[in-house]
This record gives structure tokens, C-alpha cells and sequence, in this order.
């Protein structure tokens, strides 16, 4: 098991080379660039070429990317050129953001979906089974930004039962060690600061978990029906094994290695952090964050945010696949 | 009112923890910071589109930065409320030599910086000194923008001279050449008053970070000082910025005592806040939302126009070359037609390339009224009767003076379809490239484009767009760069006829059309009273009141 730890986290050092040097080559390639972004409606021409050779913009690309190497390997992401502020400061002021909205949505996906899945696949054909794949087909096919939009006019606007936007009420003084807001209001005792933010990550949570709660309902029915069927159910059930024992060991454990996996890909995903919900709910995570880097060309964030991310993607997939051997003691024996 | 996150005392279990959330509001000092008048509501949450750049305004050129500074700091010279003219604010009064080369600011006794301070005649030296000595990144123009452009440069290459303190109350500052705009561009948040203990203390002036990646300085992220009314209290970058009132202040205040700009960078969503009671208020309110705003009982305020949305003319490609072209343009477009369709409601009409609030506005320049009769005779006097033109227009962007260039882009090519012209449409996003198109390169001919002012001054319009050959325009009219500068550095009393005049040359020579200036809104709540509103966006919020 250590060994299998040891050897995909060095596996990590390769793919992030070549990805440092697609993204650069792919971040160069876009068109205009950050001096154009920072300097507005009228740039002089003379003006940009000045920005371009200050931040070395002007410099052959290899150049560049030797030097950003260099940086790197010292652990420095670089310069938001639009904030002012390190790249890497800013993916760790927000990334609490992005992990606490994760979690919610993953509650929601799980909390909902297996239980879902497992009702549809036991009574297949029955009125459950039939909403449980409409639901799913709502919640795959529905655009994120316009759930979002409903759910905001809903249940912000008309009911006023949540807040409309943010992390936390603008106007409540709090104290943020960690930047987990909820994590925070526990810590420090200030009950009512983490009841605040847990409000306020409902709406942009619901958002958010309806895709992954779609897939892992449809995979958990899918998985279920199968192994309900397989001799080894047939034969547990003819030796008399108590119902829920059979339900919880024999079918539902043997169907959640699909499940996982799929959760695993879904967690890689929200944790990617989500542009349409954040910018949507004005939810100050990465993703937001990272739409904006887009648009203002602001190559180290992109850069920066990119690479982060793929990390963080690279890591949720190996505790994955180590969790593997934690519900199948066949592929444990095997490592 | 604002809102303390009730501390408990710690050992207590999660569930009673969630119990005691339950009731949170009951636990909340409501009223921390002590109540206004009337309706006892004391803070007011505004909706930024973005975070401020920075705090460090000498630093800064965009709006969402100003907005903060405003409240923060104060220069010099203030403005003249709900207009763009200039008026007495930290310097009471000033004495300008007749040469144009000596400013003597009497300034105004008494005043504190937030850190205690004083603020006299050595402060605003420090000031000075400070813009005028950047070097390296400091002084480029992703940094200090405003001094940049207005002094011409730091050190030698700039205009600024030095200054000297005659006495505490009483700066005499030096130029190398005249800088007949410095009044007006004073105004600027740029040019605000900083404390020198705290621009010091917190190392303002380092740019940190690698040569070529500059990192806000420890000043610029969380320690501004100024004179203004609010101190700085907090950033939670990507979510707020929060000020609350300072004591020492020489002013007045209304009920407003503590301020949080919450970011809200999607506009549907700063509605939406407003709606669900989130937030007191909201700029850069997209037109369409207007009418359903006010059904809904919000108020709309709209600030007198400061901008100018043209139809550009790249002169490098035929036939713009030739003035009977652009005047049957000139003549085919219905301007009052295009603001109905296209525009906010009270937008004005343009007739020259600077907004009626500025002072070298002329009532006396050459108009070209809509007749499509006349353009189609001036298209067939210069032979091109059948003509084809591409028409750049920018998606995915609005700026003030163009909310949505698709829809002013369709009303003006039907107007010139009217006159027999072929309009081919040639869209590109703003970002990053429309921008590069226009001004970087001749690949363009008829395009949208604006501007907003900076402070009330012609040249900044018109200085701006035609003072010397551009690639936007692509002419070269060295009689008519002569005249603008000539009317730039006129004596103070004959600038503004110069100005009108040069005005009135810029219209007879045609160079495009100015459409209109449309105004931006700003929303709010019933209970927001008294919200400055500026054509400058010179707005400091310690005269609004509530009501109940």
C-alpha cells in the first residue's frame, strides 16, 4: 500500500512538468495579454511594449518558462498581475471556499443519490424507480447557472429563506483562522458566524450537488441491480442471512466500487472549483477566481491555479484508489 | 447595523452549538458600533462589481479602487457637488502664476490623518515628492497610471518641478512646463492626500516581489490612511472591503458609520441582493433591469452623463479618407432614434466628442442632422453609391457609455442600409483582442468605441482621441493636433473659448460621429437617502442618511 502511495506521488513530478509546459505554451498562445488588460481603453501601443518588457512578457517564450521553472521549484507560483497579491496566497485564501461548497454538494449528491439509486434498483419499475431516472435526467441536463439562478430567485428573493450571495453576511464581524467559515464559527466559538456561512453554502450547494447527485444515483442503481441479482446474493438469501445484513454487506458494499470511483471523478471535479455556481452566488472560491484570471489574461494565475488544481486532482484520485482496498479486501491482499 | 459574531465560551458540545445557531440572531450584538439616528441602522453595504486593485490609490486607476478611496482619502481639490467642476476640498484656495508654472495651495487648518498626523503643508510636499521619484515598475503605467499621464513621466521626463512648504499651511508646488489640466486632474482619487507616517510604516513605495512580477505593497493590501470620513477597517479579498467612521474627522457625518463594499461581480446577481435584502445598493445597473427596479419599489438614481459613445472612422482605409463619406454617414445616422432603442432612458444626445458637463462644451458646432436624402446625395457627389464597409463592434462587454454595443450596432447599420450602404458586421470579444484591433493595428474602418472622462477637462476628451495620429483614426492633421494643443495651454481665461473652438474644428473636419452619452444608475433601497450621486463618481457616502 505504501509502495503503490509512494510510486504514484512520483509520478506526480513528471506530469506536472509537461503540464507546466502545455499551459505555458497554451496560455502564450491566447490572444491579447495582460498589458492590454491592465491598461485599458487607451493604451498607447508604446505604453503595453513598456508593461511587456517590465514583466518580461518580451522575452522568448523558453526564456519565460525556464525562468517560471526556476521559481517554481522554489515553491513560487508567481504574481497575480492583476491583484497584486502570490498566486499561491490566493489559491489558499479561496480554496477553503472551494473544499466547504465541495462538501456540502457531496453530502447532498451522496446523502441523496445512493439512497436513490439503491430504492430505484430494489423496486425496479415502481413509481421510485421511475422518479429517481427522471430526477436524474433533470439534474444532468438542466444548466448549472440556470438551477442556480431559480433556486437564488426562489428561495433568496421571494421566500428570503437563505442569502442571496457570499460566503458569510457582509456586515457580521468574525474571526477566520483556517478560512474554512463554518470550521471557523466552531473554533472560535462564534456559533452564530458558522451557522451563517453553513446558510449560505445551502443554495450554491444544492446547485452544485444535483449533477453529481444525478451520476451517482444512476450508478448505484445500475450497480445495485446487478449485484442483487448474482448467485452469491441468491445463495446468502437461501441460507436465510438476515435482510438488513444482506442489504448492507452483501449487496450494497459489493456495489459501491463503481460508486466510489464515480464519486472520486465528481469530488476531482467540484474541487476544481465550479465558475458558473461561484460567480453566480458571488462565492469567492477558485473557480470564480479563476474565470476571472480568463479574462483579464492574467497568465500566473492561470498558470498557477491550473497546476494547483491538477494536484489536488492528482491526490483526491490516489485516496481513491487506496479507499479501494478499504471496502474490497481482494485488491488489498493483492497490493 | 452591523453584526458581531456572538463569542461563547468554549466546552460546549456541537448540538447545543447548533441550538445556539439556531437562535443566533437573539445571541447577535445587533448594534455594536453604536446607531445612527432615526432608523438605528448604522452600516451601509454597497455591491462592487470587483475587489479595489488596491488601497494605495497613487496605485490605482480603476473605478472599484476610487470608490473605496473616496471614502478613505481626500486631495487637494475636491469637486463641486453633483457636477465634474473642481472645488476647494484639503487646499481651501489657490494661487496660480501667470506663467502656468507655480501652484500655491492654501490649505485647510486643522486636519488630522486617521493615524493622527497632521496634515499640512509638509504632508502634501511628501506627496509630491513621493509620485515624482517612482522608478522601475513604481513608474510604469500599470501602477501609477494618473501621474503617469498627467505629469508626463517621473523624474526628468516629468513635468513636475518641486515643492516647497512656506508654512504649515501653505505648499507652493513648481512645474518644468505648464500643466493647465492640474486642477481639474487633482480631483483624482490618484492625487489623494496619504498619511507620510503610514506611506512610510508600511513601506507603500516597495513594490515587492520579483522584477517582473510586482507584489502590492504591506501599505497597499491594509494599512491606507487618509483625511477622508471612513478609516480602513478590513479586505477579505474576493469578498469585502469594510470601513468604518473616523472620529477625528473635520467634517460631518449623516447616519452612515460603517461601510462594507461586498464584491459582486455578476450583475443579475447584485440585482438579486438587492432584491433579497442583502445589500443597501448597487452601481453599473444594466439598463434593462431599470423598469423592473423601480415596480419593484427600489429607487433608480442616475448620474448626469461623463462619457461619449462615437462611431470611430479609420481615415488608412478608403473611402473615410474622403469628408463627403463621413458627413453622409454623419447624416444617415437618427441619433434620437438610436438612444430610444438602444440606450438607457436619459441619455443625451451628442452633438460634438465631449459630454455637455464639460466645461469647453460649444452649442455652436457644425451639426449634422439626420437626413438620409442629403447623405445618399453626398455618397453619390463622392461615387460611392454602392458602397461596402465593415463595421467592428465588441461582444461580451459593457462599458458605461455602450451597455450592449450589439443593439447600437444594429440600429446604426439599419440607418445606413437606408442610405444604400452594405454593412458588414465584424464582431470580436473586447476581451482581449477588440481593443488591440482598433487601436493597435488599420485592420478597422467604421467601429464603437468611448470613453470616460477622467476629470472636467476638453483635452481629456478630445486631447485623448485626436491629440496626435493614432491607429484608431489613422490621420494625420498636423493643424488640428496644433489647435488642441494650443488651446490646452491657452491662459486660464481664454481656455474655454479655446476650447469651444477646438470643439467646433473637431466637428468640421468630422473625424467620426459622436452618438450620445448615455447615464450609468445606480440602485438602492427606499431606505438609502441623500446618496451623493456625481458625474465624476465622486460619491463619499458620510452625507447619506436612512430613513426608517
Amino acid at each position: 500500500m505504501l509502495r503503490l502511495i509512494v510510486q504514484r506521488l512520483l509520478l506526480l513530478i513528471p506530469l506536472l512538468l509537461g503540464l507546466s509546459v502545455l499551459l505555458f505554451a497554451w496560455v502564450r498562445a491566447l490572444p491579447g495579454g495582460p498589458a492590454t488588460a491592465l491598461l485599458g481603453e487607451r493604451a498607447t501601443p508604446e505604453a503595453v511594449a513598456r508593461i511587456n518588457t517590465l514583466y518580461g512578457f518580451d522575452q522568448p517564450v523558453h526564456v519565460q518558462y525556464f525562468k517560471y521553472l526556476g521559481r517554481l521549484l522554489q515553491g513560487d507560483f508567481g504574481v497575480s498581475t492583476r491583484t497584486g497579491r502570490p498566486v499561491l496566497d490566493e489559491f489558499l485564501t479561496r480554496f477553503p471556499a472551494t473544499i466547504e461548497l465541495t462538501i456540502v454538494a457531496l453530502i447532498i449528491a451522496i446523502g441523496i443519490g445512493i439512497p436513490l439509486g439503491y430504492i430505484a434498483a430494489r423496486r425496479a419499475g415502481s413509481f421510485i424507480d421511475h422518479s429517481s431516472v427522471v430526477v436524474s435526467l433533470i439534474g444532468v441536463t438542466v444548466p448549472v447557472f440556470f438551477l442556480a439562478f431559480i433556486l437564488k430567485y426562489v428561495f433568496a428573493v421571494e421566500l428570503g429563506w437563505f442569502p442571496s450571495t457570499g460566503r458569510q453576511d457582509p456586515t457580521m464581524i468574525a474571526t477566520h483562522p483556517t478560512n474554512f467559515y463554518v470550521l471557523d464559527g466552531l473554533l472560535t466559538g462564534e456559533w452564530d458566524a458558522a451557522w451563517d456561512a453553513l446558510v449560505h453554502l445551502i443554495l450554491p450547494g444544492i446547485a452544485l450537488g444535483t449533477i453529481p447527485l444525478a451520476i451517482v444515483a444512476r450508478m448505484t442503481r445500475a450497480a445495485v441491480s446487478e449485484v442483487q441479482n448474482a448467485d452469491y446474493v441468491r445463495t446468502a438469501r437461501a441460507k436465510g442471512i438476515r435482510a438488513s445484513r444482506l442489504r448492507g454487506e452483501h449487496i450494497l458494499r459489493n456495489s459501491m466500487l463503481p460508486v466510489l470511483t464515480t464519486i472520486g471523478l465528481q469530488v476531482g471535479l467540484l474541487l476544481s472549483g465550479a465558475v458558473l455556481t461561484e460567480t453566480v452566488f458571488a462565492f469567492s472560491g477558485i473557480g470564480s477566481f479563476l474565470a476571472e484570471a480568463v479574462f483579464n489574461a492574467d497568465y500566473p494565475v492561470m498558470q498557477g491555479f491550473v497546476l494547483m488544481i491538477a494536484i489536488v486532482y492528482a491526490l483526491v484520485n490516489l485516496f481513491v484508489d487506496v479507499s479501494y482496498g478499504l471496502i474490497d479486501p481482494r485488491l488489498r491482499r493483492q497490493q | 447595523m452591523r453584526r458581531r459574531a456572538t463569542r461563547l465560551a468554549g466546552g460546549v458540545t456541537l448540538v447545543t452549538a447548533a441550538a445556539v445557531a439556531l437562535s443566533g440572531c437573539v445571541a447577535s450584538e445587533r448594534d455594536a458600533e453604536g446607531s445612527g439616528e432615526g432608523s438605528g441602522k448604522d452600516t451601509f453595504v454597497f455591491a462592487a462589481s470587483a475587489d479595489p486593485g488596491s488601497l494605495d490609490p497613487a496605485f490605482a486607476s480603476d473605478g472599484e479602487s476610487f470608490r473605496v478611496a473616496r471614502q478613505i482619502f481626500e486631495g487637494l481639490v475636491g469637486v463641486e457637488p453633483g457636477t465634474a467642476d473642481p472645488a476647494p476640498l484639503l487646499a481651501e484656495s489657490w494661487d496660480i502664476s501667470d506663467d502656468g508654472l507655480e501652484y500655491t495651495f492654501h490649505l485647510k487648518e486643522g486636519v488630522k490623518f486617521q493615524d493622527d498626523t497632521d496634515f499640512d503643508a509638509e504632508a502634501v510636499c511628501f506627496n509630491f515628492d513621493r509620485w515624482a521619484n517612482w522608478t522601475g515598475l513604481a513608474a510604469s503605467e500599470s501602477l501609477s497610471y494618473y501621474y503617469t499621464h498627467v505629469f508626463g513621466g517621473q523624474g526628468e521626463n516629468g513635468k513636475y518641478d518641486s515643492c516647497a512648504a512656506s508654512d504649515a499651511a501653505t505648499a507652493v508646488v513648481k512645474l518644468k512646463s505648464p500643466l493647465p489640466e492640474l486642477v481639474p486632474a487633482l480631483s483624482l482619487p490618484s492625487f489623494s492626500m496619504q498619511s507620510p507616517t503610514a506611506l512610510e510604516e508600511f513601506k507603500a513605495d516597495e513594490v515587492g516581489g520579483a522584477e517582473d512580477a510586482p507584489e502590492l505593497s504591506e501599505y497597499a493590501t491594509g494599512h491606507p490612511v487618509g483625511t477622508g470620513p471612513y478609516e480602513f477597517g478590513e479586505w477579505k479579498a474576493g469578498e469585502s472591503v469594510t470601513l468604518k467612521a473616523f472620529d477625528g474627522y473635520w467634517g460631518e457625518f449623516g447616519d452612515v458609520k460603517n461601510i462594507v463594499f461586498t464584491v459582486i461581480s455578476e450583475g443579475t446577481a447584485r440585482r438579486q441582493a438587492l432584491e433579497a435584502g442583502d445589500i443597501d445598493g448597487y452601481d453599473l445597473v444594466a439598463p434593462a433591469d431599470v423598469d423592473a427596479l423601480k415596480d419593484g419599489g427600489y429607487q433608480v438614481l442616475n448620474r448626469d452623463p461623463f462619457n461619449i459613445l462615437y462611431l470611430g472612422m479609420n481615415q488608412k482605409q478608403k473611402p473615410f479618407d474622403d469628408p463627403k463619406v463621413r458627413q453622409a454617414i454623419a447624416h444617415a445616422i437618427d441619433k434620437e432614434a438610436l438612444v430610444a432603442a438602444a440606450l438607457p432612458e436619459g441619455t443625451e444626445v451628442a452633438t460634438q466628442f465631449v459630454p455637455s458637463t464639460v466645461s469647453g462644451y460649444s452649442d455652436d458646432v457644425a451639426t449634422y442632422e439626420f437626413d438620409q436624402e442629403k447623405a445618399k446625395e453626398l455618397l453619390k457627389e463622392a461615387g460611392q453609391e454602392n458602397l461596402e464597409l465593415e463595421f467592428n463592434y465588441p461582444t461580451d462587454v459593457s462599458r458605461p457609455y455602450m451597455p450592449d454595443a450589439a443593439a447600437i450596432y444594429e440600429a446604426i447599420s439599419a440607418d445606413l442600409e437606408e442610405v444604400g450602404i452594405t454593412v458588414k458586421a465584424t464582431p470580436e470579444p473586447w476581451s482581449p483582442t477588440y481593443l488591440d484591433t482598433i487601436q493597435g493595428s488599420d485592420k478597422h474602418g467604421l467601429h464603437l468605441l468611448g470613453w470616460t472622462g477622467d476629470y472636467n477637462d476638453t483635452y481629456n476628451f478630445i486631447g485623448t482621441f485626436f491629440g496626435s495620429e493614432s491607429a484608431e483614426w489613422g490621420f494625420d492633421d498636423e493643424a488640428l493636433f496644433k489647435s488642441l494643443g494650443d488651446a490646452r495651454y491657452a491662459p486660464v481665461d481664454q481656455q474655454e473659448a479655446q476650447y469651444k473652438a477646438a470643439n467646433e474644428a473637431v466637428m468640421e473636419f468630422l473625424p467620426g460621429v459622436p452618438l450620445a452619452s448615455p447615464v450609468p444608475s445606480l440602485a438602492f433601497t427606499e431606505q438609502v437617502q441623500g446618496y451623493p450621486v456625481s458625474p465624476v463618481q465622486d460619491e463619499v457616502y458620510n452625507v447619506i442618511t436612512f430613513t426608517e
